[in-house]
């Protein structure tokens, strides 16, 4: 374990990361980020969705540090007398939900679709080809719109599960078409290759020859993709629920709580939007740093 | 070249359909089509009037055909919450919905394009290490938040502009426009920054990527081996051959700035069809949905048709054939 | 007086793992309109050398020694500005693949005109009319016509003639030829060699011919330099070096051509591969592979000395040294 470790950082990446301090940073907020998320229960200091601890008489408190401000409530609170700050980090756990398991998913569905279409050619692949073209074409934010608009006509009293369901589906779908793109250009300069005629000669299965040998060959690219598509995720689901088509309301995520906040802003409390932002593009921020990084960091040309 | 026009008109159709299907079967199947057609107070004699009118019964493709028969109209039925009809409505909001995207194309492209040269001839500078700063920034910064954070510093702190509606429009026949009346400018301004700022950056970026691989290319190399200026080589040779690829990525995204601004719109409460849009999602108003999708879907046809053709005009290895010799 | 004088250049790439030095103190001299062959395997610093002449050493590589005079001035460390009106003006260059080489936007004569008019004070008429006359002397058919045409309506020879036009175009006093025929078709590449000693000679330019292809060399060149592993190994006249050689490296290239009379079963071969620029031996870069090799071989490094016709980088010849001194 300690060998591979160090055989990392002595690797071109590794010293691309070890003197970056933009990575390191990065890496660092991403990381207290998911400990955050994971540890969600004992990090907050209150729990915002015990309804029977609300004080409704400490709504609409400021941050500590303002003149009215208490410590007990370190970012002030919102309009029910919710503390901003475990607010902050439950939403963010949502978000990072969310956003994980969307492109996880996507990266699932595109790898094997990019495999099939790239090693099975024919018409699957022209198909394929043609669906990408044309989703590729359509902006993320009106598809993931309409599924979740078709959702909710389809099942008017969501169940939170369904609202959820939904709302990963949309993600997933906008976003497997680049990893099927890439993968099945990859797929398709190695199934010319010698070796792996000389396996379909031989009666290895396809399957076995794109496991083994075309999936080792996109694994940099395709994590580049998803660091990224984290972040596109986790935007993409901030905006959806503040447009009220999100997570549903039990379940508040970053997007939700800017969407409660926004209404308080005329009023002059402007904690309850600006710190949910705050904490949405940090993370957002950090995950394309990691991302633009791992990119510089695999791209053979700007070593 | 006749050939490849008619190829894309040829494919444009089928995708059209395409989405045509997907609409129809959303208008037939979720939800009761009668009653999108009719709006909820039908007496139950329109009713029995419209289900064979529609003939339910018919086989799904001429359902299919009455349907593609009626969106060739504009005919989409009346809208569930408005009680109102779909194209009726979807006209009255589209003017507001593509000034706002016109304006923020303009200073997405102007801002955006500069920005990536610049940002490409001066790598490593400081200046342009800001630059990538904030396009990073613009990257990470959802739209909805980028509009509420200028609604916070310029309405609500400074008190520079409004920080909603369209103010005094003009009326020019079907027409209506805010770009007239000086109102009508100083309300487009915020929602057409925080539409543009995220084209901005992908503009930026790529213009900023293309360039660099450009004067990574041979012929540049060449170019500077036969002593041209730097102005020569930088805004002769590698600005256009850097333009022609993004010209067409730009104008594909530009399409995006429609879809884009529903969030937008929704921020500041701009009366353009993304808000309709959305209304409609929340309160799963199919027709209007569906309508939406279909004239989206028009839009993208287009510009995609368009910018294949401009790539005609720009790019001379597509226009003449080889001419071969020795 | 030499035209172009490198006096022990030296050509470092900086690495995070340490500097490589790609070209260890190369020295030559090219007299006006002759032409010098630069021959030796892949990886032995011809390119590089081509490159610094120049000035176009793609960062991080960087002139670390030595210097280049033309006509008797420096012109290793010239700023941009002053290095850009020699190029082109003074020396032009041809590199290896047509099909790169032009900007496949602009016209032709575009790119002809304008690298005449950034060097010559001339008239666009002027410049277009010695656009014309150079390609009908690169032998370009229907020159008035064709020069309006795009490089993809030029096939591969026919563009490679326009690549010669245009690195005379500035009429230049030495032209740097990188491997001008490798991308070429065996029948074009005789065709392209003898063009481009014609009008070279015409002209009164000297050639600084880069190329692995010993045949090309015996053809065309009036001496010739091999280089190996970031060294000159042997310089001197054609015909000498190549029927006479004095370095056993040279010896063992002469040996590796194939001879259609003679009726081996194996090619003759040298043992062994050029050492990678971080692993190269002291003393002589060649010793491991040397059958001629003894003991100061292996520890002191070799000067190019004069070796019978030639001058050689070789121990073998101190002796000859020693012998004329006394």
């Amino acid at each position: 374990m300690k060998k591979t470790i160090s055989r990392w950082l002595d690797s071109d990446v590794g010293y691309s990361f070890r003197t970056s301090p933009v990575a390191i940073g990065a890496a660092a907020i991403a990381l207290v980020c998911v400990f955050c998320a994971l540890f969600a229960g004992w990090v907050a200091p209150h729990n915002p969705f015990d309804l029977a601890a609300l004080e409704l008489g400490d709504a609409r408190l400021p941050p500590a540090w303002h003149a009215d401000g208490t410590t007990k409530y370190l970012l002030g609170t919102d309009d029910q007398g919710r503390d901003i700050l475990s607010a902050l980090i439950d939403g963010a756990r949502i978000s990072l939900v969310v956003g994980v398991v969307s492109v996880v998913l996507s990266v699932v569905v595109g790898v094997v679709f990019g495999l099939l279409a790239g090693f099975f050619g024919g018409w699957l692949d022209a198909f394929l080809m043609r669906v990408c073209d044309v989703m590729l074409s359509f902006p993320p934010i009106l598809v993931a719109l309409l599924i979740a608009g078709v959702g909710r006509a389809m099942f008017p009293n969501a169940h939170e599960t369904v609202a959820f369901g939904v709302l990963i589906l949309s993600i997933t779908l906008t976003g497997w078409v680049q990893y099927a793109r890439t993968v099945r250009g990859s797929t398709l300069v190695e199934r010319n290759k010698e070796y792996v005629q000389a396996a379909r000669v031989t009666g290895v299965a396809p399957s076995r020859i794109m496991l083994r040998h075309v999936l080792p060959n996109v694994t940099g690219p395709v994590m580049v993709l998803a660091t990224i598509q984290v972040a596109t995720a986790i935007i993409t689901e901030a905006t959806l629920s503040f447009l009220g088509v999100g997570v549903p309301p039990t379940s508040p995520s970053l997007g939700t709580l800017i969407r409660v906040g926004n209404d308080y802003i005329f009023s002059g409390e402007w904690w309850i939007t600006v710190f949910p932002g705050a904490m949405l593009v940090l993370i957002a921020l950090s995950v394309n740093l990691l991302g633009d990084w791992l990119r510089d960091a695999l791209n053979p040309r700007l070593r | 070249m006749i050939a490849f026009v008619l190829r894309r008109l040829i494919q444009s159709v089928i995708v059209m359909i395409a989405v045509a299907f997907i609409s129809f079967l959303l208008f037939q199947y979720v939800g009761d089509p009668v009653s999108f057609l009719l709006g909820q107070d039908a007496t139950p004699e329109e009713v029995r009037e419209m289900r064979a009118a529609l003939g339910l019964d018919q086989p799904f493709f001429v359902q299919f055909w009455y349907f593609l028969g009626n969106a060739v109209q504009g005919d989409f039925g009346m809208s569930l919450r408005q009680a109102a009809k779909v194209s009726g409505l979807i006209g009255e909001r589209f003017p507001a919905t593509l000034e706002l995207a016109l304006v923020a194309a303009f200073l997405a492209l102007v801002i955006g394009i500069p920005m990536g040269v610049y940002t490409a001839l001066r790598r490593g500078t400081f200046m342009s290490q800001v630059f990538m700063a904030i396009s990073l920034l613009g990257v990470s910064l959802p739209t909805f938040l980028i509009g509420i954070l200028l609604i916070l510093v310029f309405a609500v702190g400074l008190g520079w502009f409004p920080s909603f509606g369209r103010g005094d429009t003009v009326q020019l026949g079907w027409w209506s426009t805010g770009l007239l009346t000086l109102d009508g400018w100083h309300h487009i301004v915020l929602p057409a920054v925080t539409l543009a700022i995220f084209q901005l950056t992908l503009i930026m970026r790529l213009v900023r990527a293309e360039m660099l691989e450009v004067l990574r290319t041979d012929y540049i190399k060449f170019a500077r081996a036969r002593g041209l200026s730097n102005r020569s080589i930088h805004f002769g040779h590698a600005l256009k051959n850097t333009l022609v690829p993004v010209m067409t990525i730009t104008g594909l995204q530009l399409g995006g700035l429609i879809a884009f601004a529903i969030i937008t719109e929704s921020v500041f409460q701009w009366p353009g069809m993304g808000l309709l849009f959305i209304q409609a999602v929340t309160f799963a108003d199919i027709p209007v949905m569906a309508a939406y999708l279909c004239l989206v879907a028009l839009i993208f046809v287009v510009i995609n048709l368009v910018v294949d053709l401009l790539y005609f005009v720009v790019d001379p290895r597509l226009r003449v054939g080889k001419a071969g010799g020795h | 007086m030499s035209l172009l004088q490198v006096k022990n250049l030296v050509v470092e790439f900086p690495h995070r793992r340490g500097t490589l030095r790609a070209l260890d103190h190369i020295s030559f001299d090219i007299a006006p309109g002759e032409i010098l062959g630069v021959v030796g395997e892949s990886g032995a610093g011809k390119s590089l050398t081509g490159a610094a002449i120049i000035g176009l050493l793609e960062p991080p590589g960087r002139i670390a020694g030595g210097e280049i005079l033309l006509e008797g001035q420096r012109i290793d460390q010239l700023p941009f500005d002053a290095m850009r009106h020699i190029r082109g003006r003074k020396i032009g260059a041809i590199f290896q693949d047509p099909l790169t080489s032009l900007n496949p936007l602009y016209t032709v004569g575009r790119q002809l005109t304008e690298t005449i008019r950034a060097h010559l004070p001339v008239t666009e008429a002027e410049a277009r009319r010695r656009a014309i006359s150079l390609l009908q002397d690169t032998g370009i058919p229907a020159a008035e016509q064709r020069i309006d045409h795009f490089p993809h309506q030029f096939s591969g020879g026919m563009r490679q003639r326009v690549v010669i036009a245009l690195a005379l175009a500035a009429e230049p006093k030495l032209i740097v030829a990188d491997e001008p025929t490798t991308a070429l078709d065996v029948s074009i590449q005789a065709q392209i060699i003898q063009l481009l000693k014609k009008v070279c000679k015409e002209r009164g330019a000297a050639v600084m011919l880069i190329t692995h292809d010993m045949g090309v060399i015996a053809e065309t060149c009036d001496r010739v330099a091999v280089l190996y592993a970031g060294r000159v190994a042997e310089i001197g006249p054609v015909h000498e070096v190549i029927h006479q050689p004095a370095h056993p490296y040279t010896a063992g290239l002469m040996a590796s051509i194939p001879d259609m009379e003679s009726d081996r079963e194996r090619l003759n071969q040298i043992d062994g591969a050029m050492p990678r620029l971080n692993a190269i031996p002291p003393g002589c870069a060649y010793n491991p592979r040397c059958t001629q090799r003894f003991d100061r071989c292996l520890q002191d490094r070799p000067e190019l000395m004069p070796a019978g016709a030639t001058r050689a980088a070789c121990w073998l010849h101190a002796a000859a040294t020693l012998e004329t001194a006394r």
